[in-house]
C-alpha cells in the first residue's frame, strides 16, 4: 500500500477507498499529518479541523462497508474560508471575523457534506477576497510551494498551495476577477471558475455579488470536472443561480480535437506578458493545434477596459456588502465604546485592512450622487461591451486560450506598495469574469522553475466544453518535467 | 392657531404611507411575518440578520398585494421594476443597506378621490414600491443605571410597502381624508390590516407653504413619528402654522426633516438637509430584474374586489342614507354582509340602515369583531322583513338579533318562541293605566310639555310586555290617557 497517500489525485483515491486499498480514515491521517508537518512553512490553513475531519471518515468508512457510495465519499477537501461553515469558524481572512461561528452552511458545503466529502479545514486568502497574492490575509502570509520567497497568488492562496502542496486531495475556492485560476497558474494546479449561476452562491461571503462564484482548486482536470458535478446545480436560496441541466462533467469522450476551433486574441498577448510566460502559453496553443484543433485569430476589442471596469463595479458593489460589518451583531465588537456610533466607527476602523478600506471607499465614492453615471453606470455599459466581444468570438469559435496570469509567481512584498501593479495581475481573467463566463487554468509548463498555466474561456453553461477540452490538453501535454519543490526540501 | 396668518398662504402636502404587508413569510427569507407580540428576537435567521454569505429571495405573495393596490390606486403596473440597495449606517439595518426599489417601482402614476367637507379632490399617486422594514430599536437605562440601546431583529425584513402621493394635498383635514381612505382601502382588498397605533400603516408628511398666487419652490419639510390620523392633522396644522409666521417673519424655511412631539404638540428638528443621506442606490446585483408579465397583472384584477366608492354610490342611489353608507364602507366584511341581506329581498335603505346601527351595536356589545359574525344574511333578512311586515317591533328585533347572536337560534324560531306582538288595545291599555299610576314625575314633565315623558313611559310597557308590544298603539294610547287625566 502507497504510503504517499497525500499526493494523490481525488480520482485515484476515489478509486483506492473503491478498491479497499486504504480507508478514508488513513487517507485523511496522512493528509492531517502532512498539513501539521509542512504548513507552519505555508501558511494554507487558518483553522484544521482534524477531530471533525476524522470522524467523518470514519463515517464514511462506514457507510462504504455497509453499501453503495458516492464517488467523493470519504475524500478528505479544503475549504476557502470564504464559505460559511456551521459551527466552524469562518474569517474571511479578516480581523473582522475573527471568532465568528457560522450558525449555517453554505449550500456548496451541504452538497459536499452529503456527498460525504471530508473537511479538512479553512484555507487562508486575502481579506474578503480581495487580493492578487494573499498578502492581504489579516492573520499569515501564504507561501507558494514551489519558491517559499513567492506569493501563491490570491486571493484563494490558501487552497491552491494547499493543492500543490499537497495538503489537500482538492479545495473549493472563490473567483471574483481571477481569485481562482490566478492562484492555480502561480501554483501549478488546476483552477476552475464555472458560469456565474452555475453554482450557487448562498454562504459565500460576499465580496462583488454580480461576479463571485464559487471555484475548485485541483491536481487535474478530471477532478475539477468531478467537485463541479458535486456542487453544481440550481439552489431555490440563490436567486441568480440557474435552472440548467447538470452535466456528467466527467463523461470522457474520443471526440479528439479535429472539429475544435481555438481563438486567439491579440489583445492578451501585449504589453504586460512577460515574453516567457507568452511563448509557453504559444506552446499549448500548439499542442492542441497538433492534436488535430484549427488555431483563429480573434479580436476581443474592449479587453484593456475592462480593469478600470472591473475596478469600479467591484468595489461599488463591495461598499454596501462589506457594510454590515459594524459590531453589532457579530465578529469584532467594542463594548467599551461609549455610543453605539462610536463602536461602530471603531470597529470598522478597527477591523478592516487598508486594501479592503481602500476598495470600499472607491466604491462608495463610486456610487455617490453625481458620480454614479460617470462611474458604476459608465462601468457596466463597458461590461456589456466586453460581454458582446465574446459573444461575436464564439460564432466563430469553439474555446479562447489566452495566458492566465500576466507572470509567474512574484516576490513576496515586491507588490505591496504599488497597489495598480497588483490588480495588474489579474488583467488575463478579469474579462471573462465581467462576461460571466467559464474559465479553467490549466498548467502548461515552467518558467525559470515556477509553473506556468494558461487559461481556456467557453460560451456560458459550456462547462462541458471546458472540461472536454482541457483534459484532452492535459493528455496531449503528458507529464511535464517539474523542477523541483522547495517544499519538498522542507 | 393663527386664521389670520393662514389665509395669506396656501399649503403643499406630499405624504409617503408605509404599509406592513399582510404575508406569512417575510420579504426576502423563510421567517414568519406574524411576530406580533412575540418575544424578541425569535422570528430570525441568517437572511434576516444579515449574517455574512446570505442571499435574498423575492416573496412573490407581497409582489402581488403590492400590485393589487396599485390596481386599486388606479396605478400603471410597468413590465419591468427592479429592486435597489438603499446604503445608510443604523443599528436598525442589519446589512447597513436596505433592499428597496429606487427607479423602477412595481406601480405608477395612480390616483386617490378624497372627500373633504363635502368637496372631492383628486390627489395623485406617483409610485407604489416594495421594500424591507427594518429592526425595533428602544432605548432603555440598562441595570446600572446607563443608558442602553436593544434591538429586536423581529420586524428586520418584513414586507414593507410604500406608497407616494404627489404634492397634491392641501390641508391638514384633507391628509387626514387621504390617509383614512388609504387605510379603508388597504383593509377592503385585505393587503394590510393597517392599524397606524400598531405601526402596520406609518404615514410622513413633505410640507411646504407658499404664498398665495406665488410659485411653489422646492424647499420642503419633512415631518415623521405620526402615530395617529388626529396626530397627523395636529402635526401638519402645526406646521403649516409654523411655516406661515416663520414666512410671515421674513425668514427662510430650512429643509429639514422634523418629528411630531404628540406630548408638547410640536414638530422638532432631527436632522438637516446637510446631513441628509446619500443612499447611494445601484440595482441589486442578488436578485434579478423583475419581469411583471401582463398576464399577472390581469390575474390580480381579476382578484380585486368592487372598490367602496362604487358600491357607496351604488346604495346611496338605492335610497341609502349617504352618512349610513360612508360608515358602511369602511368595512368590507360588513358591507358584503349588507348586500347579501338586500340580495334575500330587503329594501337596501332598511339593510344598511339597520346593519350600520343596530348589528354593529349589538357586535360591539358581544366584542365580536365584524370578520366573525356569527350569522347567516338570510337570517338577518328574515328578521328584517319580519319587522317590515310588523310581525315585531324594532325594540323586539334587537333583542331577538341579540339572541340570535348569543345561541345561534334562527329569527324565527326566537320570534316565535317569545309570542306574537301585542296589538290589542285592551291588554295594552291595563299596562299603559299601570305604568302612568307608578311614574306620578312622567306625568307631571309631560304637564311641563317635555315629550320626553312619552318615550319614558313607552320604555315602561315595553319592559313590561317584554317588548311585545306595538309601539305605535302604545303611543297613541299613553297620550290619550295622559291628556285625558288633564
Amino acid at each position: 500500500m502507497g504510503r504517499d497517500l497525500h499526493c494523490l489525485t481525488l480520482h485515484a483515491a476515489a478509486d483506492g477507498l473503491a478498491r479497499g486499498d486504504f480507508t478514508s480514515v488513513e487517507l485523511t491521517t496522512a493528509l492531517l499529518d502532512r498539513i501539521s508537518s509542512i504548513d507552519a512553512n505555508i501558511g494554507a490553513f487558518l483553522t484544521v479541523t482534524a477531530d471533525a475531519a476524522l470522524s467523518q471518515a470514519a463515517a464514511a468508512d462506514a457507510r462504504r462497508a455497509t453499501g453503495e457510495v458516492n464517488r467523493l465519499d470519504g475524500l478528505p477537501i479544503a475549504i476557502k474560508d470564504v464559505l460559511s461553515t456551521a459551527g466552524v469558524e469562518t474569517t474571511c481572512g479578516s480581523r473582522m471575523l475573527q471568532g465568528f461561528i457560522p450558525p449555517y452552511d453554505a449550500t456548496v458545503i451541504r452538497h459536499l457534506r452529503t456527498a460525504g466529502a471530508v473537511m479538512l479545514g479553512k484555507t487562508n486568502m486575502d481579506e474578503f477576497a480581495m487580493g492578487s497574492s494573499n498578502e492581504y490575509s489579516a492573520y499569515k502570509v501564504v507561501r507558494n510551494p514551489w519558491d517559499l520567497g513567492r506569493v501563491p497568488g490570491g486571493s484563494s492562496g490558501g487552497s491552491a498551495a494547499a493543492v500543490a502542496a499537497d495538503e489537500c486531495l482538492a479545495a473549493l475556492g472563490s473567483d471574483t476577477g481571477g481569485s481562482v485560476r490566478q492562484p492555480a497558474a502561480l501554483c501549478g494546479c488546476v483552477g476552475l471558475k464555472p458560469t456565474y449561476g452555475r453554482v450557487s452562491r448562498y454562504g459565500l461571503i460576499a465580496f462583488a455579488s454580480s461576479l463571485d462564484q464559487v471555484g475548485t482548486l485541483t491536481k487535474d482536470v478530471s477532478d475539477a470536472a468531478m467537485l463541479l458535478g458535486a456542487i453544481a446545480g440550481h439552489d431555490s436560496r440563490d436567486s441568480t443561480s440557474v435552472d440548467t441541466p447538470v452535466f456528467n462533467y466527467l463523461a470522457d469522450s474520443d471526440d479528439g480535437l479535429h472539429d475544435l476551433k481555438i481563438g486567439v486574441a491579440p489583445q492578451y498577448f501585449g504589453k504586460g506578458l512577460a515574453p516567457s510566460v507568452g511563448s509557453k502559453v504559444r506552446e499549448a496553443i500548439g499542442t492542441l493545434v497538433d492534436a488535430g484543433a484549427t488555431e483563429r485569430e480573434i479580436s476581443l476589442t474592449h479587453t484593456e477596459l475592462a480593469l478600470p471596469a472591473y475596478y469600479v463595479i467591484a468595489p461599488s458593489e463591495a461598499s454596501a456588502n462589506l457594510a454590515r460589518y459594524n459590531g453589532v451583531k457579530y465578529g469584532l465588537s467594542d463594548v467599551n465604546a461609549s455610543d453605539v456610533d462610536e463602536m461602530m466607527a471603531g470597529v470598522r476602523a478597527e477591523g478592516f485592512g487598508s486594501e479592503v478600506k481602500r476598495r470600499i471607499m472607491l466604491g462608495a465614492f463610486a456610487l455617490s450622487s453625481g458620480y454614479y453615471d460617470a462611474f458604476y453606470l459608465r462601468a457596466q455599459k463597458v461590461r456589456t461591451l466586453i460581454k458582446d466581444d465574446f459573444d461575436a468570438a464564439f460564432e466563430q469559435v469553439d474555446v479562447i486560450a489566452t495566458p492566465t496570469a500576466p507572470t509567474p509567481a512574484f516576490e513576496l512584498g515586491s507588490k505591496l506598495g504599488d497597489p495598480v501593479a497588483m490588480y495588474q495581475s489579474d488583467i488575463m481573467t478579469l474579462p471573462a469574469s465581467l462576461a460571466g463566463l467559464p474559465c479553467i487554468s490549466v498548467p502548461c509548463g515552467f518558467v525559470e522553475g515556477l509553473p506556468v498555466g494558461f487559461q481556456l474561456i467557453a460560451p456560458a453553461f459550456e462547462e462541458e466544453r471546458l472540461l472536454r477540452i482541457a483534459r484532452l490538453f492535459e493528455r496531449f501535454r503528458g507529464d511535464m518535467e517539474a523542477p523541483a519543490r522547495e517544499v519538498d526540501s522542507l | 392657531m393663527s386664521a389670520a396668518v393662514s389665509s395669506d398662504y396656501r399649503a403643499v402636502i406630499g405624504l409617503e404611507t408605509h404599509v406592513q404587508l399582510q404575508t406569512e413569510s417575510k420579504m426576502f427569507c423563510g421567517c414568519g411575518a406574524d411576530y406580533a407580540g412575540d418575544e424578541p428576537n425569535t422570528h430570525v435567521c441568517e437572511v434576516c440578520l444579515g449574517m455574512p454569505g446570505v442571499l435574498p429571495v423575492i416573496n412573490r405573495k407581497a409582489v402581488d398585494l403590492t400590485i393589487l393596490t396599485g390596481l386599486a390606486l388606479n396605478c400603471r403596473i410597468p413590465e419591468n421594476a427592479k429592486f435597489d440597495r438603499k446604503n445608510y449606517a443604523y443599528p436598525d439595518l442589519m446589512k447597513w443597506y436596505q433592499i428597496s426599489q429606487y427607479d423602477l417601482p412595481l406601480c405608477e402614476a395612480g390616483h386617490l378621490d378624497v372627500v373633504t367637507s363635502g368637496r372631492k379632490d383628486r390627489i395623485g399617486v406617483t409610485r407604489v414600491h416594495l421594500e424591507e422594514d427594518t429592526a425595533k430599536l428602544s432605548h432603555v437605562t440598562g441595570s446600572d443605571g446607563s443608558p442602553a440601546s436593544l434591538i429586536d431583529v423581529n420586524r428586520s425584513g418584513s414586507c414593507l410597502m410604500e406608497i407616494v402621493s404627489e404634492p397634491d394635498i392641501t390641508s391638514s383635514a384633507q391628509a387626514m381624508a387621504y390617509g383614512a381612505k388609504i387605510r379603508d382601502l388597504l383593509r377592503w382588498i385585505g393587503v394590510s390590516t393597517a392599524n397606524m397605533q400598531d405601526g402596520e400603516l406609518r404615514i410622513d408628511a413633505n410640507v411646504s407653504v407658499w404664498r398665495q398666487g406665488e410659485a411653489t419652490g422646492d424647499v420642503k419639510v419633512e415631518v415623521k413619528n405620526m402615530n395617529s390620523f388626529r396626530a397627523l392633522g395636529r402635526a401638519l396644522d402645526f406646521e403649516i402654522d409654523r411655516q406661515s409666521r416663520a414666512r410671515e417673519a421674513g425668514q427662510a424655511i430650512v429643509q429639514e426633516t422634523r418629528g411630531w412631539d404628540e406630548d408638547s404638540g410640536l414638530t422638532v428638528p432631527q436632522r438637516t438637509k446637510e446631513y441628509a443621506h446619500d443612499y447611494r442606490y445601484f440595482p441589486e446585483p442578488d436578485l434579478p430584474p423583475l419581469l411583471i408579465p401582463e398576464a399577472r397583472v390581469s390575474g390580480l384584477r381579476l382578484r380585486l374586489p368592487r372598490m367602496p366608492d362604487q358600491v357607496a354610490a351604488d346604495l346611496v342611489a338605492e335610497g341609502c342614507p349617504a352618512g349610513d353608507v360612508e360608515e358602511l364602507v369602511q368595512d368590507r366584511v360588513l358591507t358584503e354582509f349588507a348586500l347579501s341581506v338586500v340580495g334575500e329581498g330587503v329594501m337596501a335603505k332598511d339593510a344598511v340602515t339597520w346593519i350600520v346601527h343596530e348589528l354593529r351595536r349589538v357586535l360591539n356589545d358581544r366584542d365580536v369583531p365584524s370578520g366573525q359574525i356569527p350569522l347567516q344574511a338570510t337570517e338577518v333578512a328574515s328578521l328584517l322583513v319580519m319587522r317590515g311586515d310588523g310581525v315585531v317591533s324594532s325594540t323586539m328585533a334587537s333583542e331577538v338579533l341579540d339572541e340570535m347572536i348569543a345561541t345561534g337560534a334562527s329569527a324565527a324560531e326566537l320570534v316565535a318562541s317569545r309570542g306574537p306582538q301585542i296589538s290589542g288595545e285592551e291588554e295594552l291599555l291595563a299596562v299603559a293605566r299601570d305604568v302612568i299610576g307608578e311614574n306620578p314625575q312622567a306625568v307631571e314633565d309631560y304637564r311641563a310639555g317635555k315629550a320626553r315623558a312619552v318615550q319614558f313611559l313607552m320604555g315602561q310597557v315595553m319592559r313590561v310586555t317584554k317588548g311585545k308590544a306595538n309601539p305605535g298603539v302604545v303611543s297613541e294610547l299613553i297620550r290619550r290617557q295622559l291628556d285625558g287625566v288633564e
